[in-house]
């Protein structure tokens, strides 16, 4: 193995609810039973991939006034979740997605010191917001949160849950028998944090852990999202995978990261991706059609189309084209509980109606080749070939891997590309560090007025 | 063994329930923030065939008197780790055992808590409670800085401003009960069906808004988590008095007393039974463990002398709000024995270990084996899921309609 070939990142996310998961496939089992994250993450964890990836969900989705049915619906609760893994795995990183504007300061700080302390470091926070006001409806401050105080609320949390992670130092347990004296003085733990969105004090009761600060990972694309992350994040979780705008986002993201003075190399950019395995070629992009073709089915590209067109589409026929119909952005929300696709839907449906045109696709099509962007198909030579030319040139610095079957999908990847990737000298054949920080080659976190070796 | 089997839990916190227990020469007062301490402590309960661990916790540091604000005290045991994450964590480690976390009320939300305790009953295959508990410290509300709590001192408990105070907090608590256990039935059994035929995932038909409007927050649901294998997670609360016996009533599955001596049993018996009267309690009554401080060993000189010895470096007597008691295995199981003749509705304990892992492991291996010689405690776990060890059944989804019930 040369030591100077830059080392690719590969996490992995539990394949869940979305139209990405083909339930139906005879290999899917359980989305909920823990022996499926168990066989997940003792599939990651042999290939020692750093990090495993939660999503979160926080009301189920909605179409009109049904629940969905179509798609997987349910999830367990992440920080259950990865507690219970930290109990059978030993290296592997456990990221969770936790929204920032349902939960307090405090108790963020907490969980998260607590899953680093009982993984021995290998706790990370993916960062996520919400002013979603359905999604409100299921707590105690509801849905008020304005959307211009969405990223203020984030970065005073994430500014708050640091600072009580500051809190303890690192000698701040002194448990000596002889003199009696348990902590190092009665100032462990004091912390007060005042803003526009909080104004708290007290003692936070959890000790230091050992990363310090667990990792934290954000998902923002929007300008004001890539600063937040460029500021705050040490790695950021992107859908960006087609090579040239993958570059252009890493391009853009690195140089936000230095302006805000901070080292490139300190923000990790980990796009989502899947791969699609055959012996040959042909293989690989014949299942690649299979798979697509049950991940947007007919009435998923009706659905898929509706989150930019903001209406009921169910009279409109997905093998048509693409309708002429205007979207209705303003109307209140027609599908619940996923994430906007598009600032301008109008422009959207205008792009999508073109792309129909000039292509002479359906709106099936169209909705198919649109969501075609994060999927590596090929022989596991060529795949492996791909990721590392993603990393070597400097469009990523790995990926956050999904599948279309869990728990079972990436089984492949780890039993045929996995070890390629070793092979070429770019990823580690066994883990190295004893923290989701060291094996991500992250610095470790300081805490004022306390050197990092400490 | 009788009609009604004797239940046995045990209470884990820090070094144990003696203040100064983290110097007693076998404590590990360094490993208290590791996995493996937890793990260890799970596992010893689990070898002694215990019903539960309860795992301590609330949303600031520990101080000697629960109502204040924290005492900023360097000589006792002082951090914790999140309760609910140290019994996910043990979940897979273990496979019998009832898994208990304290998760508290007052600032946290129904939602969250109500996915956290599904999930842990699904990945303990059924093993999950949940001790539910108020807050009433000022310190712990400004850690949330949402609202202010009146300070509460307990020379002015009894007062009118006081009991309203706590009134409230019990209110909220018993509508955050209220919420979780509907969320937890806000997914009808069933409800996944994955119908490729039809191209559904679930009967949407079988889930349910919960609809829950009250004086302190409203949910929306249904739940983001399935319906967890115990159906509804066994909910367990603490109580010294009216009050709270009327909120466990209200509430809770299980609920821990406090009597000093064997006489106390049946009146406290009493008092539960006219707190479920009052507040028109359907369903199974509640479980009644007795909750003890205890310090054992073979012959009950040295648990006696290492309290004596802890009494000492913690400058006074060991005191509780339940009885402490420091003996043998043998004198220990005829208390358990005498205090359950006082009452045939005291349906076992809960134990405090003074100190961690001795005491434990005292339970485990001498109290335990000495109740099973006398033919009063079981010789190996026989039920799967936590309800059922105490005898109460799966509770149906209240949403189900009476044409699936009857099916």
């Amino acid at each position: 193995m040369s030591a100077d070939r830059k080392q690719v990142i590969l996490g992995a996310y539990f394949p869940g609810v979305n139209h990405d998961t083909v339930w139906s496939d005879p290999a899917s089992g359980s989305h909920i039973d823990f022996a499926s994250f168990e066989h997940w993450a003792r599939t990651a964890e042999r290939g020692k991939l750093d990090l495993l990836f939660l999503a979160e969900g926080l009301r189920l989705r909605t179409r009109g006034d049904a629940i969905f049915d179509q798609d997987v619906v349910g999830r367990p609760d992440t920080f259950t979740v990865l507690a219970s893994l930290a109990a059978i795995t030993e290296d592997i990183g456990l990221a969770g997605t936790i929204n920032s504007t349902f939960n307090e300061p405090y108790e963020l700080a907490r969980k998260f010191a607590s899953l680093d302390l009982l993984s021995g470091g290998r706790a990370a926070w993916n960062v996520v917001t919400s002013f979603d006001a359905p999604t409100g409806e299921n707590f105690r401050r509801g849905g008020f949160l304005a959307p211009s105080q969405r990223y203020e609320r984030a970065g005073e949390t994430l500014e708050a849950v640091r600072r009580l992670w500051d809190s303890w130092g690192s000698d701040a347990v002194v448990a000596d028998r002889e003199s009696g004296r348990f902590l190092r003085d009665e100032h462990v733990g004091d912390f007060a944090v005042r803003g526009n969105q909080f104004d708290i004090a007290g003692r936070f009761s959890t000790p230091r852990s050992p990363q310090g600060h667990p990792v934290v990972l954000q998902a923002g694309e929007s300008p004001a999202g890539r600063d937040f992350a460029a500021k705050h994040s040490d790695a950021i979780f992107s859908r960006y995978q087609q090579f040239d705008e993958a570059r252009a986002f890493y391009t853009d993201v690195k140089a936000r990261v230095a302006k805000a003075g901070r080292n490139p190399d300190e923000v990790k950019i980990l796009p989502s991706a899947a791969v699609i395995l055959g012996d040959t070629e042909a293989e690989a992009h014949d299942r690649h059609a299979d798979v697509r073709s049950r991940q947007v089915d007919p009435l998923t590209s009706i659905v898929l189309a509706e989150m930019v067109w903001n209406r009921d589409l169910s009279d409109v026929d997905p093998d048509g084209p693409v309708p002429d119909l205007e979207p209705t952005p303003d109307a209140p929300k027609w599908i619940k509980g996923r994430a906007p696709l598009t600032q301008d839907a109008h422009a959207t449906a205008e792009a999508w109606r073109e792309l129909g045109r000039t292509e002479g696709l359906s709106l099936r099509q169209v909705v198919t080749k649109v969501f075609d962007r994060n999927v590596f198909v090929g022989t596991p030579g060529k795949v492996a070939a791909e990721i590392e030319r993603y990393v070597e040139q400097e469009a990523v610095d790995g990926f956050i891997l999904g599948s279309h079957v869990s728990p079972s999908g990436l089984d492949e990847v780890v039993d045929r590309v996995v070890p390629l990737l070793q092979d070429r000298g770019v990823f580690r054949t066994e883990y190295t560090g004893t923290t989701l920080r060291d094996n991500l080659g992250l610095e470790p976190a300081e805490r004022f007025g306390e050197p990092a070796s400490a | 063994m009788s009609e009604n089997p004797l239940h046995l839990a045990v209470a884990l916190d820090g070094a144990g329930w003696h203040p100064a227990a983290w110097r007693d020469p076998n404590a590990t007062p360094e490993a208290l923030f590791t996995p493996g301490y937890w793990t260890a402590l799970v596992q010893a309960a689990e070898r002694g065939l215990l019903d539960f661990a309860t795992i301590e916790d609330a949303l600031g540091l520990q101080s000697d008197d629960h109502l204040s604000r924290t005492d900023r005290r360097t000589d006792r045991v002082r951090g914790r780790l999140d309760a609910e994450l140290i019994a996910a964590f043990t979940a897979p480690l273990t496979s019998r055992i009832g898994l208990v976390p304290t998760v508290t009320t007052t600032h946290t939300e129904p939602f969250h808590i109500a996915s956290a305790l599904a999930t842990l009953d699904h990945n303990s295959l059924g093993r999950a409670g949940w001790r539910v508990q108020t807050s009433v410290r000022t310190d712990e509300a400004a850690h949330f800085g949402r609202r202010a709590l009146p300070e509460i001192r307990r020379e002015a408990l009894g007062t009118p401003e006081v009991d309203a105070a706590v009134a409230d907090l019990f209110e909220e608590a018993a509508d955050a009960v209220e919420v979780v256990r509907r969320l937890w039935d806000s997914w009808e059994d069933g409800t996944e069906i994955r119908d490729a035929a039809t191209n559904r995932f679930l009967d949407r038909d079988k889930l349910h808004h919960v609809d829950f409007s009250g004086r302190f927050f409203s949910v929306r649901g249904p739940s983001i988590v399935p319906r967890p294998p115990q159906g509804q997670p066994l909910v367990v609360a603490l109580a010294h008095a009216r009050a709270a016996y009327e909120l466990a009533a209200r509430s809770a599955d299980v609920v821990f007393t406090t009597p000093r001596n064997a006489a106390e049993v049946p009146g406290i018996v009493a008092e539960v039974r006219a707190a479920e009267q009052a507040v028109g309690r359907t369903g199974a009554p509640l479980r009644v463990l007795a909750d003890l401080v205890v310090s054992v060993d073979d012959d009950g000189q040295e648990a006696q002398d290492r309290v004596r010895r802890l009494d000492e470096l913690a400058e006074q007597p060991l005191r509780s709000d339940a009885a402490v008691v420091a003996g043998s295995a043998t004198e220990l199981a005829d208390l358990v024995q005498e205090w359950r003749a006082a009452s045939p509705e005291l349906d076992g304990f809960r134990l405090r270990p003074a100190v961690l892992p001795t005491d434990l492991d005292a339970i485990a291996d001498g109290l335990v084996p000495e109740l099973q010689r006398r033919g009063a405690f079981r010789s190996a776990y026989d039920t799967d899921s936590l309800r059922e060890r105490f005898g109460l059944p799966r509770p149906a989804s209240r949403y189900a309609t009476n044409e699936e019930v009857a099916r």
